[in-house]
């Protein structure tokens, strides 16, 4: 006999499940899980969207999201995956983005509008999370992991993430 | 007298390809697959090969930062091969996942353009050729984005926003080669020459186009190519870098008939796979 679940049940448990890559947030407040549902027949069914094509967390999110569903009585679980709508960083909730500020993490901007690509964008600086000055520099779009870029501080000289808008 | 005797000394000079010469009869193929599938097999192996390729600088790249950005984007681009290539199975249907098209194919069923299959070369060749690809692959998503095939447009439309990234990295390092110091610009400029007859290829619409056109993917080739002609115009008069003239073009990708090169890069992408099948870890 399986625990029976409300939607915010299965949402209070997911956003335990922190992000493996970005553990000062949870899965549900990087907006990565798309629905959480139970069936009629108890099985509890968690709708996920990948961050970038080659997320290589997908796979440890995905058992992430089965160990805490089951340690709270889940019997079965199915994670699903879905590629539309896209992800996009405009999903992640203002206390999530001062969580990630106070991580290290310059919370990400406005994403791009789908409109077509801008080879020269003016890039506004990107203010730093550790003195909030905006006398930064970017050093590279690409960081250490899909979703962040590097940026250094040129007043308390500290190199720092972005969490790139996407 | 034959290129592929010079062996890879040259990188991505030396692929000057036998393929699509003419000289050679074509070599015994495969019946055509339905079109679905093969069209999709050369989405899938354009981003794998080129992904795969990108790989090689893991851990080499000329700096910190771009050992990063250049192993992101290989990233990216397998990624959006795997959806491919899973799709590319499921319309298949015969049983075959991303797994089997990607590990458990020869290169004569491989379907990806010359162009990505080139060695690596330096790294002027390496960002010339992405941002060729790169210009043409944003141009081709954005149309994909509104095709009639479901799971298709969605995966455009997650590859549109990190190609985006893609190009403008790309792009930014030709910029910065062509208009850097006397030494890049030389190489850069010969780089584009080599690479630039492996570009017509991109925009070849052949029979397969036709019968997918039929089942929503309608994609104007001509259009595309006039976009890509104005931002790579563009993108290389601020490079200070001079437009290759259009001359022959090299192809046979799209039909299986490849460059020496591929067979080698899949002897290292496949090994593991192949001498240990179904392992997993």
């Amino acid at each position: 006999m399986s625990t029976l679940f409300s939607r915010e049940q299965l949402y209070e448990i997911l956003n335990t499940v922190p992000d493996p890559e970005v553990p000062a947030i949870s899965v549900v407040e990087l907006g990565i899980v798309r629905d959480a549902q139970q069936r009629a027949d108890g099985t509890v069914e968690v709708t996920i969207t990948p961050t970038y094509s080659g997320c290589p967390a997908m796979y440890e999110i995905e058992k992430d999201v089965r160990t805490a569903l089951e340690s709270a009585g889940a019997t079965a679980v199915e994670v699903r995956t879905v590629l539309s709508p896209a992800w996009t960083t405009d999903w992640i909730p203002e206390a999530a983005r001062e969580k990630l500020r106070k991580y290290g993490i310059a919370p990400p901007g406005r994403a791009e509008s789908a409109g077509f690509v801008t080879l020269t964008r003016a890039r506004t600086p990107v203010a730093c999370p550790w003195c909030g000055s905006r006398n930064t520099s970017l050093k590279s779009e690409f960081g250490s992991t899909a979703c962040k870029a590097i940026h250094v501080c040129n007043e308390c000289r500290q190199p720092f993430d972005e969490f790139k808008a996407f | 007298m034959a290129a592929h005797e010079d062996g890879d000394a040259g990188g991505i000079a030396a692929g000057e390809a036998k393929a699509g010469t003419g000289r050679v009869a074509a070599p015994r193929q495969a019946p055509m697959a339905a079109p679905m599938v093969e069209y999709l097999l050369r989405l899938g192996d354009d981003r794998l090969i080129l992904g795969h390729r990108m790989s090689e600088l893991t851990g080499h790249g000329p700096i910190l930062e771009e050992d990063i950005a250049t192993a992101n984007i290989a990233l990216d681009l397998i990624g959006q091969a795997a959806q491919v290539l899973k799709l590319a199975g499921e319309v298949e249907g015969a049983g075959r996942d991303e797994n089997a098209l990607a590990y458990f194919r020869d290169g004569v069923k491989f379907r990806n353009c010359l162009l990505v299959e080139l060695p690596q070369g330096d790294f002027g060749d390496t960002m010339v050729r992405q941002f060729l690809f790169d210009a043409h692959s944003v141009l081709l998503l954005e149309a994909l984005t509104k095709c009639g095939q479901e799971t298709l447009a969605a995966i455009a439309a997650k590859a549109l926003k990190e190609d985006k990234y893609h190009l403008r990295h790309s792009s930014e390092w030709v910029v910065r080669l062509g208009d850097g110091t006397d030494e890049s610009h030389a190489r850069v400029q010969a780089s584009l020459e080599r690479l630039w007859k492996y570009t017509g290829e991109l925009f070849a619409h052949d029979d397969i186009d036709t019968a997918v056109a039929a089942l929503g993917i309608v994609i104007d080739h001509a259009g595309i190519r006039s976009r890509w002609d104005a931002m790579v115009t563009d993108v290389l008069a601020r490079a200070t870098l001079t437009r290759p003239v259009d001359g022959p073009m090299q192809s046979g990708g799209r039909r299986g008939r490849h460059t020496e090169h591929l067979g080698h890069l899949l002897a290292t992408m496949q090994s593991v796979a192949r001498a240990h099948p179904g392992a997993s870890w």
